[in-house]
């Protein structure tokens, strides 16, 4: 199962709202998150080598998340499911509504982004991985599953290098930029996932109470940068650092 | 269709450096007509069979599958219509002043305003001024624009789409056409798209994909002005001198949205100007049309036929904006979007025969732009329009596509730019002349004059040595009214794959070191509105042309008016590009 989400797309220059109340979204290309393309391509590829059975993307948000389903039916998944939910879902929401869809589904393994572009968040795995009790191997930039004895083993992006993990299955994996490079959908493709039927599901149907602990208070752009100066002494310059920008 | 670089997060800011050899590199395999394979073998692509195949999702494109559904419906038929677009939406690289007359959306899609047709503000004022360096001179505006909206063409077209869609038009976004495909009697039977997943040096990258064949009983081009297959065909059927016989000349608009302070914000006021910062040799000016949500769209248009090799056209623009009379309306705003693309100015003299064995040419890559009104929407709209109606007897009763020709010219269009004719040839004697002529037109004769004006020298052949003229210095920008490329470039929400073949081909690598450097100074390094061309000296301190295809907003600029017609403008993997929003 792979989760996927719709944000803003990457090439589209970010404005914040004139009410400070969050970032521009309409007039505004959207895109499957670049994270989520790549564990889909992790994971049609796992299918590819005959260790998978099926592919099923999910993905929770409103209306629109179903041209994001559908870009990834047309890159291969075989079943896509939409949680609807207008409003806006923090992680850990997200993590309650993907524990609700594997205890049903029953993957074998979940792959995810590593994190989303729009919140940079970087929790929805970890999280996921918590509720559930699986394993979890996160910035994975290599995954080689065993089946015979049912692990995974990882190679993870760390600050100091890479880590390599050995997960037993099932697991969480998320996904880091240099996994895999994502395929491109083919025209053939998109028009026979046209016609497929994506799957509609509500929170309530999954009995996942989205409650957000969080509030967005304002969103505003970073401040200007300054011209710097040149200075002349080292004097001046402990004169500024005390009186004027207070750091002494 | 969200393409993700193989790289590392791409700093926008940065002009990206590939192609070092001016293109030169590229192995002689295919420089006309798009590349098939890289490494010999033939690539088996997929074929798929539709009734009509439309290329480019404009205007003109969406009109004429709308068209060709609604005729379906009353007939109670079916034809399979497919439209392929090489922007990642529907809109994405459709850029347009606009002040829209919505003459032939009324015949379309009468209901337009119930279904919420994102045409909302009309016409409230229509100003004209000739500007000198620090006045603006009001003049009686030429123009009658009661009936008509300040509109953003991107939106507008975004909206036929949905249309479309609803009709049961199939749209593949995000797929570029770039082959045509002929049967073995020289009929156009289709179109392929781009090889995806290719790398610079032309070799097949892990996600490799070959393009997709795509086979239309009847062939639609509708890639706007200089469209790349269309100008093919043109050459190929010689299909201009079979129409009213003149070239083309084109224009090169760059154009801004800004967010301005409500108390300056007028919706539905629209401006023009001529004069101030042009010479009375060079035709162009600019505009600026109040939109709603305090959004203001205002641009700058300079004809190609500019005769100073050291005139940049963007350059003209920022420093438009600090005229006396402009500045106060930006000082306080934000620019939302920038971006750049040609137009036709040809009108009536230039309009090509526009059907060849297997399709026709409708909207802007034929070119039926009004040209003293400064509006093609449209007559691009009605022109795919017409198109539909003689497809459908064509794949209905057998009856020739030829027909096509004589249904525009007895409909408005061809009224119109009959009427239009002699404005643009006028600017041939130079400003003031133009003006006087232009009014005699307009005031006297009203549009029955019993001659018809030549156009001057095609445009590329305009360009005048450099020796003979001077370099101009333009202002620095200040980054609050005026900016560098760089910075507008970002606000165009343009990218391409950085590690695909450049798309820019030079039919000649050492003409740019030959002739355009010497003899023009490198015009390429100016007129381009996105920073593409760049003269950068190598070890030796030898200047060398740099084509940073990453940054092109797709204007075809260059392709016009490249002094030798060396370049070649050939369209990247689909889904790049421009990201227009609100154009």
């Amino acid at each position: 199962m792979v989760a996927i989400k719709r944000v803003i797309d990457y090439a589209v220059k970010i404005r914040v709202k004139p009410d400070k109340s969050g970032v521009e979204t309409s007039n505004v290309k959207m895109s499957m998150n670049p994270f989520c393309e790549i564990a889909l391509e992790e994971a049609l590829r796992i299918k590819e080598s005959g260790r998978a059975s099926e592919v099923v993307a999910v993905s929770a948000g409103p209306a629109q998340c179903v041209d994001t389903l559908r870009t990834g039916l047309a890159m291969g998944a075989d079943r896509a499911i939409h949680v609807e939910f207008p409003g806006t879902l923090y992680p850990l929401s997200i993590a309650k509504i993907l524990k609700a869809l594997v205890d049903a589904e029953k993957p074998g393994l979940l792959l995810l982004g590593k994190q989303a572009i729009d919140d940079d968040c970087n929790q929805t795995g970890q999280m996921i991985a918590g509720l559930l009790k699986w394993p979890q191997g996160t910035f994975a930039s290599k995954v080689v599953l065993d089946e015979e004895n049912k692990v995974a083993t990882v190679d993870r992006e760390v600050d100091g290098g890479l880590e390599t993990l050995c997960l037993d299955l099932p697991a969480v994996i998320t996904t880091d930029l240099r996994l895999n490079q994502p395929r491109y959908a083919t025209l053939p493709n998109i028009m026979k996932a046209k016609s497929k039927v994506i799957k509609k599901l509500t929170p309530q149907d999954l009995n996942v109470e989205i409650r957000s602990d969080l509030e967005v208070v304002q969103v505003t752009e970073p401040p200007k940068r300054k011209a710097g100066l040149i200075l002349s002494s080292v004097d001046e310059l402990i004169d500024k650092l005390k009186n004027e920008a207070r750091v002494l | 269709m969200g393409f993700f670089s193989s790289g590392y997060p791409r700093n926008p800011a940065k002009i990206a450096d590939f192609g070092g050899n001016g293109g030169g590199f590229w192995r002689a395999q295919g420089l006309i007509g798009g590349v098939r394979n890289f490494s010999g073998e033939p690539v088996s692509r997929e074929s798929l069979n539709y009734d009509v195949v439309i290329v480019g999702a404009g205007p003109a494109g969406l009109s004429a599958a709308i068209r060709l559904k609604q005729l379906c419906r009353e007939k109670d038929v079916d034809l399979s219509v497919c439209v392929v677009e090489k922007g990642a939406e529907v809109g994405a690289h459709i850029l347009s002043g606009n002040v829209f007359e919505p003459r032939a959306l009324n015949e379309l899609l009468p209901n337009w305003k119930q279904e919420e047709a994102p045409i909302h503000v009309p016409v409230s004022s229509d100003k004209f001024w000739l500007l000198s360096k620090t006045r603006a001179f009001p003049c009686p505006s030429p123009f009658n624009n009661r009936g008509n909206y300040v509109i953003s063409l991107s939106q507008l077209v975004r909206w036929l789409g949905l249309k479309a869609e609803e009709l049961g038009v199939e749209i593949y976004p995000g797929f570029a056409a770039s082959e045509i495909l002929y049967d073995t009697t020289d009929k156009v039977i289709g179109i392929a798209t781009n090889d995806m997943g290719v790398a610079k040096d032309g070799s097949k990258k892990d996600n490799f994909q070959p393009g997709v064949e795509l086979k239309g009983r009847v062939m639609l081009f509708a890639e706007g002005c200089r469209g790349s297959l269309s100008e093919e065909v043109i050459r190929k059927f010689n299909l201009r001198e079979k129409g009213q016989g003149q070239h083309q000349t084109y224009a090169l608009g760059i154009k801004e949205v800004w967010e301005v302070s409500a108390d300056k914000h007028q919706a539905g006021s629209v401006l023009h100007t001529l004069g101030w910062p042009l010479d009375s040799r060079t035709y162009g000016g600019s505009f600026l049309y109040h939109m709603k949500d305090r959004q203001v769209a205002i641009g700058f248009v300079v004809a190609l036929n500019y005769h100073n090799p050291f005139l940049n056209p963007y350059e003209e623009f920022q420093r438009f904006k600090h005229h006396p009379a402009i500045s106060p309306l930006l000082e306080g705003g934000t620019v939302l979007e920038y971006g750049a693309r040609t137009l036709n100015e040809g009108g009536y003299q230039s309009i090509p025969y526009p059907v060849f064995p297997g399709g026709a040419i409708i909207g802007c890559s034929a070119g039926f732009l009004n040209v003293p009104k400064i509006k093609g929407s449209h007559t691009a709209m009605k022109s795919g329009m017409l198109a539909a109606e003689c497809v459908f007897r064509t794949l209905r009763e057998g009856s020739p596509l030829e027909a096509f020709w004589d249904s525009l010219k007895s409909s408005w269009i061809w009224k119109e730019l009959h009427s239009a004719r002699n404005y643009r040839p006028a600017f041939e004697y130079g400003l003031f002349p133009g003006l006087a002529l232009s009014a005699l037109e307009h005031y006297i004769m009203k549009g029955r004059s019993p001659w018809t004006m030549k156009h001057g020298k095609p445009d590329h052949e305009a360009t005048g040595e450099a020796q003979l003229f001077r370099p101009i210095d333009y202002p620095k920008p200040d980054g609050v009214i005026s900016f560098d490329v760089p910075t507008s470039l970002y606000r165009s929400n343009t990218n391409h794959d950085h590690d695909q073949p450049a798309h820019l081909r030079l039919r000649d690598p050492k003409i740019p070191e030959l002739v355009n450097l010497p003899v023009y100074a490198g015009p390429e390094s100016r007129y381009c509105p996105a920073r593409v061309y760049e003269y950068v000296a190598d070890d030796s301190s030898h200047l060398k042309l740099q084509i940073n295809a990453q940054n092109c907003l797709h204007c075809k600029a260059c392709d016009i008016k490249d002094p030798k017609q060396n370049i070649k403008w050939t369209v990247p993997e689909g889904g790049g590009g421009p990201g227009y929003t609100i154009m």
